[in-house]
């Protein structure tokens, strides 16, 4: 166990807890620490590029992409959400504050060195191509997950 | 021995913290860091991180809600 590791997994794809989540994961790093953030389920959303990525999808694997938000710049508040308006509220009331955006903080947490790995089996199920998400991230599983835990001495689960 | 002046005033947590980082990254041991923010979480947030970086708080001080820390690279 390290002093000087931390893991965060991202599970939520909502925009507030994703906030906390790269808010924290910055902290850390700025702390000289060495994070990795571990994304899946929802939290996978956060990566996708905003673009449409043309890929071969089955019918199913294509409604979930169409279904879910395509990337940090889509996602939804998990509370007062309003369809979509309590987002546009917070994020122009946190602008006036402001507080950097969640894309903001992702493009950060990169360049302080933050590992960020996709879940693969996630990917799978929604049917995300490697190419529908940003760049810079690893490709892997939960062992690799938990080998990075045990390295670490706070795990959060977001 | 270089000093440096750094204005992250207006800037939301976690950023001054990341740009203290990011200086302090740049500079050499024995440098002195000077900062001004208007976080008010600031004041205690640069105390824990000069802890944990192990680096040296020199001075701390707030002025019409600006705060002004000074900090030693070690």
């Amino acid at each position: 166990m390290s002093e000087n590791k931390k893991t965060i997994i991202v599970f939520s794809g909502d925009l507030d807890k994703a906030l906390a989540s790269f808010i924290i994961a910055n902290g850390a790093a700025a702390m000289g620490n060495e994070v990795t953030m571990f994304f899946t389920f929802w939290g996978l959303n956060i990566l996708r590029k905003p673009e449409k990525i043309r890929t071969k999808k089955s019918f199913l694997e294509a409604m979930f992409g169409w279904m879910m938000p395509r990337g940090a710049g889509k996602l939804g508040l998990s509370k007062m959400n309003f369809g979509g308006i309590g987002a546009i509220m917070m994020k122009s009331i946190m602008k006036q504050k402001q507080v950097n955006t969640i894309q903001e903080l992702l493009e950060s947490a990169q360049a302080l060195g933050v590992k960020m790995i996709a879940c693969t089996m996630s990917m799978d199920v929604m049917g995300f191509k490697e190419e529908e998400l940003i760049d810079g991230l690893e490709f892997a599983g939960v062992a690799t997950y938990l080998g990075e835990a045990d390295e670490a001495n706070v795990n959060l689960f977001i | 021995m270089a000093e440096k002046h750094i204005n992250a005033r207006g800037l939301q947590c976690p950023g001054p913290i990341v740009q203290i980082f990011k200086e302090a990254q740049a500079c050499a041991v024995g440098d002195i860091l000077c900062i001004e923010v208007t976080d008010q979480g600031f004041k205690k947030d640069i105390a824990a991180w000069c802890k944990k970086t192990k680096n040296e708080l020199l001075s701390l001080e707030e002025e019409g809600g600006v705060i002004k820390a000074k900090i030693k690279k070690c």
